[in-house]
């Protein structure tokens, strides 16, 4: 009786790490052709894929249906040429402004997972299936057992800029897991100490984890990732130990979240360009 | 050629004020500068050009724009989509310039060696503080590679430090500062 009960427990923590473990090994990226741009409204093209190795386009397409592009004067963007194909999504984009472009995709809200009286797992909302924080209470059943609500954000982005950098794209919403960058995210050069603040719902995000991987990771033996986490101030630290594209993602939890949510998450991935000095 | 400058100054003040030190110093200033920028011959099969800036800057990257060859030629501004490729130029003041970049702009030149004037009398240069400097030449060739030499100097330049010569290793050739 008692082994059964310890198989089951095992089995479950096999189960759980693994989820746990395949949510981490896939990385969704949004990488611009270039990040720095001279002359007369030249055009930048993006590839948007979730892959194992960074920057490889190896595992599935970005959904970019969500991707939003705003331009140094605040202005929307229009994605040109979109595809979207088996392994990876692509979209242009021209540059009329001098400055800086955000491209960014973000989602977020309530998130349940929980059992129904036969021990069957539910979640909401389902994987792909849209949903509004107001539908949380028809959605989820009153008796639901073992529930547990979060407020989760997650936010996929990247910058190219015409000309000098500007600061206005990094306003910030004030919900989920935001960067305002203290070095410009294109201006970065290797040998060089970057500083980037993190915000939780507009607030210094504390204690963030963030893993820097550089790409080309499918032609090493080790990811070779930085880890750094943020201070009190939200910010992290980074010096460039190479030039190259590098995949940043940044993930937070804490249990400041509003009812009927008990614990607020937020992920923040953002794609760098490192330059050589 | 402009005129050779050469200002003495006796520090009479100074020897006034500092009355333990009896020498007079006496040193030549030199504002009339030539920069001769070599563009080595490069046997490869695709050549073009190289687009090479030059400019002075202080211990905080403050720049002072010297000169620029690009591709002004080019229809509809085509040659500006490169100059990005200029990185450590972009990032030291390229990339805040106004179009056309007026008055030390020229078109890329071949292998030789060519001169650049530098009148460190005139604007721009004239207010810079005394200190340390680094006078920058940056090359980069479209398909090719790109190359920094740096000359360090002191402000004001003294005749006595002329002139100064550095070698590049693969877009530049021989580089060389000094009295015009």
């Amino acid at each position: 009786m008692k082994s059964k009960l310890l198989l089951k427990l095992i089995a479950a923590g096999v189960i759980a790490s693994s989820m746990t473990m395949q949510a981490q090994a896939h990385k969704a990226w949004i990488l611009p052709s270039s990040t720095v741009l001279s002359g007369d409204e030249p055009y930048v093209t993006f590839d948007a894929a979730v892959s194992n190795s960074i920057f490889s386009i190896d595992h599935a397409a970005l959904n970019i249906e969500g991707v939003e592009v705003v331009d140094p004067k605040g202005n929307a963007v229009e994605l040109e040429n979109t595809s979207k194909g088996k392994y990876r999504s692509t979209f242009d984009i021209q540059l009329k402004e001098q400055g800086t472009y955000k491209v960014e995709t973000a989602s977020g809200g309530l998130r349940a997972r929980w059992e129904d009286e036969d021990g069957k797992r539910h979640r909401w909302p389902r994987r792909g299936q849209n949903a509004t924080d107001a539908d949380f209470a028809k959605a989820v059943p009153k008796d639901a057992k073992k529930l547990q609500v979060s407020q989760s954000y997650r936010r996929v982005e990247t910058f190219v800029t015409l000309g000098a950098p500007t600061e206005s794209v990094f306003k910030p919403t004030n919900q989920g897991l935001e960067m305002v960058p203290v070095t410009h995210p294109n201006d970065l050069f290797s040998g060089e100490e970057a500083t980037f603040t993190l915000l939780i719902d507009g607030k210094p995000a504390k204690g963030a984890s963030v893993e820097i991987i550089q790409g080309g990771s499918r032609y090493r033996d080790q990811q070779n990732e930085i880890k750094v986490t943020t201070n009190d101030k939200g910010e992290f630290n980074v010096t460039w130990p190479d030039a190259g594209r590098y995949f940043v993602e940044a993930s937070y939890e804490d249990a400041q979240a509003k009812a009927p949510a008990t614990k607020r998450t937020g992920t923040y991935v953002a794609v760098f360009e490192v330059l050589p000095m | 050629m402009q005129k050779q400058k050469k200002r003495f100054i006796s520090s009479v003040l100074a020897g006034a004020i500092i009355t333990a030190c009896a020498v007079t110093q006496v040193y030549a200033k030199a504002d009339a500068l030539a920069l001769t920028v070599e563009i080595p011959q490069l046997d490869t099969a695709e050549y073009h050009k190289p687009y090479v800036a030059v400019w002075l800057e202080d211990s905080a990257r403050k720049s002072t724009q010297v000169a620029l060859w690009y591709q002004i030629d080019k229809k509809n501004n085509e040659g500006l989509e490169w100059l990005k490729d200029l990185r450590q130029w972009w990032r030291r003041g390229g990339r805040s310039l106004d179009l056309p970049y007026d008055g030390f702009t020229s078109a890329t030149k071949g292998p030789g060696t060519h001169e650049v004037s530098i009148d460190l009398s005139k604007a721009d240069f004239k207010d810079l503080a005394p200190g340390n400097y680094k006078l920058r030449i940056e090359a980069v060739r479209e398909v090719g590679g790109r190359e920094n030499v740096v000359i360090p100097i002191t402000l004001p330049l003294e005749t006595s430090s002329l002139p100064i010569s550095k070698t590049g290793k693969t877009e530049l050739g021989k580089i060389r500062l000094s009295v015009q």
